[in-house]
């Protein structure tokens, strides 16, 4: 019954914006697109290329963006020197992908549940706490990073695996986003489900949650990125190695500034690394960006 | 399932409404009407207060101190404001000005920029969509290193750089100019940069908005005679994705003043050449970690904070709903 109620809020996505197929007045979008697109492209032909580079082609002067004779030494060096290594990389990896997969899903989990008291619940302090969320957002961050620190040495998280998790959790854009979706969720939605006895767990799981699905996509991809290319606890808190992340470990292949100093292996290795650790970003931006928009296509077919 | 939580609900509904002026009644009154909205808050709130309003309340007290990193900091009252309001001379002329300049350049531009592309990308089957979306949000997803690498090759300062190779290879320039040092051309650079990587989260949330509204709004209004895209877009898709055009305009005020490494990068140095690509960010990474008066860094970062404030409320009059 509330799911017939749903559809008729859900349903009805379809048609004129996000066409089904191409059509010759989008001809002038992919006109402007195209060459914008090709700019912003540099980044990721320039990583991908770069992996590919030999020695003399990395330090060509002057520089190219494409390589001209592609090898996979970069890869082999890197190997060889993970190998090498004290501590089995499967570590460093089973360290981060652990890490990734629990920051993104509890942080959803987390920041949702809060976003939907904070949009659809009524208590006194609602308006207040979302200003105070809002203001933490706007302080910039590079000015709590001692603070923070004593904080988390307070609660004995050096050295732990929870530090990696636990500081990163409750992320303030995340809530923001989130709630500004659940503001365009109508309040007879819920209120239909109320009156047919739905649990305040129920609304939020199957009727808040599923109806938001582009917006957790959306902090899905941020939480991922940021979890997955976090080097900067396992610089701050974490003095053993084996509970450190595959992103830190890359950086310590190389030297601390890439970019300036001249050695040779190691910017190979560094490009090569920076094309390993980005491809899953890629990746994971195409299944989720994928869910954003297959919400919308499917539920119009109903 | 269902019975039983309605009868849950019944059994819960035919418990007496705790009335008693005690305490305990006070507070099981208190559990009935906002209990739950609080269960739900309560995993994020504990969170955020630990890793979030205890360190940013410090270090809002922080400014109130002379703060070295090695002694304990000593209560000074107002004396960083004031001194940063009277006595640096370089905030007052090179990073204030610069951070207004840039954030007025590239908030709103960066803004039009991300809701008009999210716009058109909307127009777009979604394969396409996919693939555009991708490549516009990609400059985010880069690291900086990778980003600054590119536009360094591009604006190299010798004649080798893509830039000045191809201005002389026209006829208009006679010798290479050093795009990233000269006080002159690195603002508007930095200016450039910030733009081209301004399709960040909140181009994706305004994506997924403009992607949400029902299109029975469109259909409604042609009946009503509306006939061009650009009423479309000011009288039904601004109205209809306020929430999360109004995340968008605070993402990119945000993001705008809190931007500060781009300079650096660019330039290859902290302060930038004779303090051109100077902003607040950079004067506050400057005091506090080079030369390790948190304080006062601390002092100047509050005075950011009242800034992005500021021009959050004026995207909240203009976007806040109704209700």
């Amino acid at each position: 019954m509330i799911n017939k109620r749903l559809s008729r809020y859900t349903g009805i996505r379809n048609a004129g914006i996000n066409p089904k197929g191409f059509h010759v007045s989008q001809i002038k979008f992919y006109v402007i697109l195209t060459p914008l697109s090709a700019l912003m492209l540099l980044p990721i032909i320039y990583i991908f290329s770069s992996a590919f580079k030999p020695p003399d082609e990395l330090f060509a002067f002057p520089p190219r963006f494409f390589v001209v004779n592609p090898t996979t030494q970069n890869f082999t060096d890197l190997f060889s020197k993970l190998s090498t290594s004290g501590i089995p990389i499967s570590r460093y990896l089973f360290n981060s992908i652990l890490i990734t997969v629990i920051t993104v899903a509890a942080s959803i989990m987390v920041s949702s549940a809060a976003a939907y008291s904070l949009s659809k619940k009524r208590f006194k302090l609602k308006k207040m706490l979302f200003a105070i969320n809002n203001v933490a957002l706007m302080f910039v961050p590079i000015a709590v990073t001692i603070p923070r620190f004593l904080v988390i040495v307070e609660l004995n998280l050096l050295n732990t695996f929870w530090v990696h998790i636990l500081p990163v959790l409750a992320m303030p854009v995340g809530l923001f986003l989130l709630k500004q979706f659940i503001d365009g969720i109508p309040d007879e939605v819920i209120e239909a489900a109320q009156i047919d006895g739905a649990s305040d767990w129920w609304i939020y799981w199957r009727i808040i949650l599923p109806m938001i699905r582009p917006a957790l996509a959306t902090i899905a991809i941020l939480t991922f990125q940021s979890a997955w290319s976090n080097a900067e606890i396992s610089t701050l808190y974490i003095n053993e190695e084996s509970l450190r992340t595959l992103a830190f470990y890359l950086t310590t292949l190389t030297p601390a500034n890439a970019t300036a100093v001249n050695t040779v292996a190691g910017q190979g290795i560094a490009a090569a690394a920076a094309l390993i650790m980005f491809l899953p970003n890629l990746i994971m931006f195409i299944i989720l960006q994928g869910q954003v928009m297959s919400t919308m296509s499917h539920s119009g077919l109903k | 399932m269902q019975t039983k939580q309605t009868l849950a609900r019944e059994e819960a509904i035919k418990q007496p409404y705790p009335t008693e002026r005690t305490l305990a009644g006070f507070f099981q009154r208190w559990l009935i009407k906002e209990g739950s909205a609080y269960a739900f808050l309560s995993p994020y709130g504990l969170l955020f207060i630990i890793f979030i309003v205890v360190p940013v309340l410090s270090a809002f007290l922080l400014s109130f101190t002379f703060f070295d990193t090695i002694q304990p900091p000593h209560f000074i009252g107002l004396n960083n404001y004031i001194s940063l309001l009277t006595q640096d001379d370089t905030f007052m002329k090179y990073v204030l000005p610069n951070t207004i300049q840039f954030a007025v350049i590239v908030g709103p531009g960066g803004y039009a920029l991300a809701f008009m592309l999210a716009w058109m990308l909307a127009q777009l089957p979604r394969l396409p969509r996919t693939i555009f979306a991708l490549i516009l949000y990609s400059p985010s997803m880069t690291a900086s290193v990778a980003m600054a690498v590119v536009w360094k090759t591009l604006f190299s300062g010798d004649q080798t750089g893509y830039l000045n190779s191809f201005l002389m290879g026209m006829g208009l320039l006679r010798e290479p100019i050093q795009w990233l040092q000269s006080p002159q051309y690195l603002m508007p650079i930095m200016i450039v940069v910030t733009l081209w990587s301004s399709m960040g989260i909140g181009f994706l949330a305004m994506l997924a908005g403009i992607l949400e509204i029902s299109p029975e709004l469109y259909e409604a209004a042609t009946i009503d005679g509306m006939s061009s895209r650009w009423q479309e877009i000011f009288y039904i898709t601004i109205p209809s994705m306020r929430p999360q055009m109004l995340f968008g305009a605070v993402m990119s005020i945000v993001g705008t003043f809190q931007a500060g490494a781009i300079g650096v990068t660019l330039s290859g140095s902290n302060p930038t050449p004779q303090y051109a690509g100077q902003l607040i960010v950079n004067h506050v990474e400057d005091y506090g970690f080079l030369r390790y008066e948190m304080g006062y860094a601390a002092a100047v970062s509050v005075v950011l904070l009242l800034m992005v404030l500021f021009f959050t409320r004026v995207a909240n009059r203009l976007f806040a709903s109704d209700t």
